[in-house]
């Protein structure tokens, strides 16, 4: 924008003078009015979104009866879980922005401006919740956020590995709190998973989806190449079995079969449904694994082997480091993906971020607030879409240096 | 170079009637060849002659069906202890230089010494830098494959097989992707390599180079060596009609 007022630098010198008085003018000839239809589709299209744009505000800040989302927030964000126990939530939530702060000040880099942006967020919504312990929570969530970060402008080197030990630790954390240990007078006392529920349940499904998925697609990836014949028809076999199949019938699957299979021993619901998750998104990562690991040119073997590795260190130091950083946006997409498909889990009766929707949507005093309903859900959907999104960007930038 | 061969006669390479098949195709037809302790071979020949395929069943990068290979005193065969203790003695620079784009320079020197041999990281390191001062390049350390031009590339291609600490070392044309002002830089590290004292097989078109620093030469054609010997009798009295015109046809400009 600072180019509507040229000013004169000494490297401007050596540029050819600007043609035209405004960059923005010029833009807007070049790109929306360059010939007589262009120009007609742009004064259409304009019209058009002036429409829309304004239907929808005038919707949201006029009819739109957004109580249905704060009367039923706690539901949304995690169910039926018990009001006593919603401290466990946040102490998750609060040791997650801890590591985030953590992580974000030693590989983050200069990218300040974002990291102000996501600290601020939990004082942000603090400042608007009405609800007093939600605000303490909220306070404190954001309060360990800055201290990680700040702790990691200090100690950088140390905390680099504190932070990796922290994220391999805090799934057991996470799960030991939200599941509870021991009997009903222990301090976490546990509870049933037909409690769990609304985006607690979808982002739970989607953590476990992703972190056993993830090695065990590579796991297969690898096998399928494998020069063992048993090893590698038992993975074709497994990845075309599964890829054969569309995901609500894996889910049906694991909720009917995995009992079945294993008699004697009851296996929890949400489990079984995790285990849904975890066996259909495998196959498919590891024909994305596969497509990096084919992309790996000959030479690269022959030099890792050439140099005395054997084929273990071969494929875990040369090999899928590079086939890995090749299928990044390919594999945060299918996290994403992994992440939406969640919400068929409805169809064996689990409650996540859509069954919550759908539940609310039955109760009396909100009958026909669809429009509320689903724009709040998928807001909520989009926002954690477009982080992953933005993550896999990030790591991408860092991991290319130098290319 | 010739006092070195001679101060320690005893071979470290034994090749006896190496034969290699691809499917029907006849790739080595009893290759026999004996390389001593600090013999530099230069091995020359048209393409596809087979002294490719030849130098990468020395480390076993290709194995052959039929005949023997015994690389200081160890015969290879499937037996993958003895390949991994070969390879660990037998440093290769290829053609395409195959570094490992996703490690630094150092990273890429030190990434065997440290999971192969088992030394420490700094151990390593102050290996490595040597090694960079050696070929001349110590003040790309940190910077990846990519950032570096291809003779450079190969220079630290020839620092990470030298950081393993090889009794030989195998050169697979090692210039032939450089740009043409690019050669002289890989070859005088190679040059100053062989004057040192090490075991070469080098696969190579140079025949400048050959003539300056090879004790034996040996001319592949169709996976045989037709011809061999010191580069004097190589280049002024060859006695196979093939050799030269191979010869004409490669110093004629």
């Amino acid at each position: 924008m600072g180019a509507n007022t040229p000013t004169v630098s000494k490297t401007a010198e050596a540029l050819p003078p600007p043609t035209e008085r405004s960059s923005i003018v010029r833009w807007l000839h070049k790109n929306l009015f360059s010939t007589w239809y262009n120009a007609l589709l742009t004064v259409v299209m304009l019209f058009l979104a002036v429409l829309i744009v304004r239907g929808v505000l005038e919707w949201a800040f006029t009819q739109a009866r957004w109580e249905v989302i704060t009367a039923n927030l706690r539901l949304f964000m995690v169910g039926q879980y018990p009001v006593a126990a919603i401290w466990r939530i946040w102490a998750c939530v609060a040791l997650l922005a801890l590591l985030i702060g953590m992580s974000w000040g030693v590989w983050g880099g200069a990218q300040r401006g974002g990291a102000i942006a996501f600290g601020a967020l939990p004082f942000i919504l603090a400042i608007m919740t009405s609800d007093e312990t939600a605000r303490l929570a909220l306070l404190i969530t954001g309060i360990a956020g800055v201290v990680g970060y700040a702790l990691s402008w200090r100690w950088s080197a140390a905390l680099r590995r504190i932070s990796i030990i922290g994220w391999i630790l805090y799934f057991p954390v996470l799960f030991v709190l939200v599941s509870g240990v021991g009997a009903d007078d222990s301090p976490i006392p546990p509870v049933p998973t037909n409690l769990w529920g609304g985006l607690l349940l979808t982002l739970l499904l989607s953590v476990v989806g992703i972190v056993f998925s993830f090695p065990l697609g590579v796991l297969l990836a690898l096998g399928r190449q494998s020069s063992l014949p048993v090893v590698r028809w038992l993975c074709v076999a497994y990845i075309e079995l599964i890829r054969g199949v569309p995901f609500i019938s894996v889910l049906f699957m694991a909720q009917l079969m995995l009992p079945l299979f294993l008699p004697g021993v009851t296996i929890d619901r949400v489990v079984r449904a995790m285990a849904g998750v975890v066996i259909f998104s495998a196959a498919y990562l590891a024909e994305n694994v596969r497509g990096g690991l084919q992309s790996i040119p000959r030479g690269q073997y022959e030099a890792a082997r050439a140099l005395g590795l054997n084929p273990w260190k071969m494929t875990l130091l040369i090999i899928l480091p590079q086939a890995l950083r090749a299928v990044i946006p390919i594999l945060v997409g299918q996290f994403i993906a992994l992440f939406k498909d969640t919400s068929l889990v409805v169809i064996v009766g689990l409650l996540d971020l859509m069954g919550i929707a759908r539940t609310v949507l039955a109760q009396p005093d909100f009958l026909g607030l669809q429009a509320e309903v689903y724009t709040f859900v998928a807001f909520i959907y989009g926002i954690f879409c477009y982080l992953m999104s933005a993550f896999s960007q990030r790591l991408e930038a860092k991991l290319h240096t130098g290319r | 170079m010739s006092n070195n061969v001679q101060s320690t006669a005893d071979p470290i390479i034994i090749c006896r009637d190496v034969h290699k098949w691809y499917g029907n195709y006849h790739a080595l037809r009893g290759i026999t060849m004996e390389v001593r302790r600090g013999e530099v071979v230069v091995v020359f020949g048209p393409s596809g002659s087979g002294k490719s395929t030849f130098i990468r069943t020395i480390n076993r990068l290709e194995d052959h069906q039929r005949g023997q290979i015994i690389v200081d005193g160890i015969e290879l065969t499937h037996d993958v202890r003895n390949i991994e203790r070969i390879r660990m003695e037998t440093g290769m620079v290829f053609q395409q230089f195959n570094l490992f784009p996703h490690l630094t320079v150092i990273d890429n020197i030190t990434l065997a010494p440290i999971w192969v041999r088992g030394w420490t990281k700094a151990q390593a390191e102050e290996v490595a830098m040597q090694l960079l001062k050696r070929v001349g390049i110590p003040e790309q350390a940190r910077k990846y494959p990519g950032q570096l031009s291809g003779g450079q590339q190969q220079r630290v291609a020839i620092a990470r097989a030298l950081a393993m600490q090889p009794k030989i070392m195998l050169f697979d044309e090692p210039t032939s992707a450089l740009d043409p002002e690019m050669i002289k830089e890989v070859l005088d590290v190679m040059v100053e390599l062989a004057e040192s004292g090490m075991t070469m097989i080098v696969v190579t078109h140079e025949m400048g180079f050959a003539r300056a620093v090879a004790d034996t030469m040996y001319f592949f054609d169709q996976g045989q060596i037709v011809e061999s010997g010191t580069p004097d009798q190589i280049f002024g009295d060859p006695r196979e009609a093939r050799t030269k015109l191979f010869l004409s046809q490669v110093l004629s400009h």
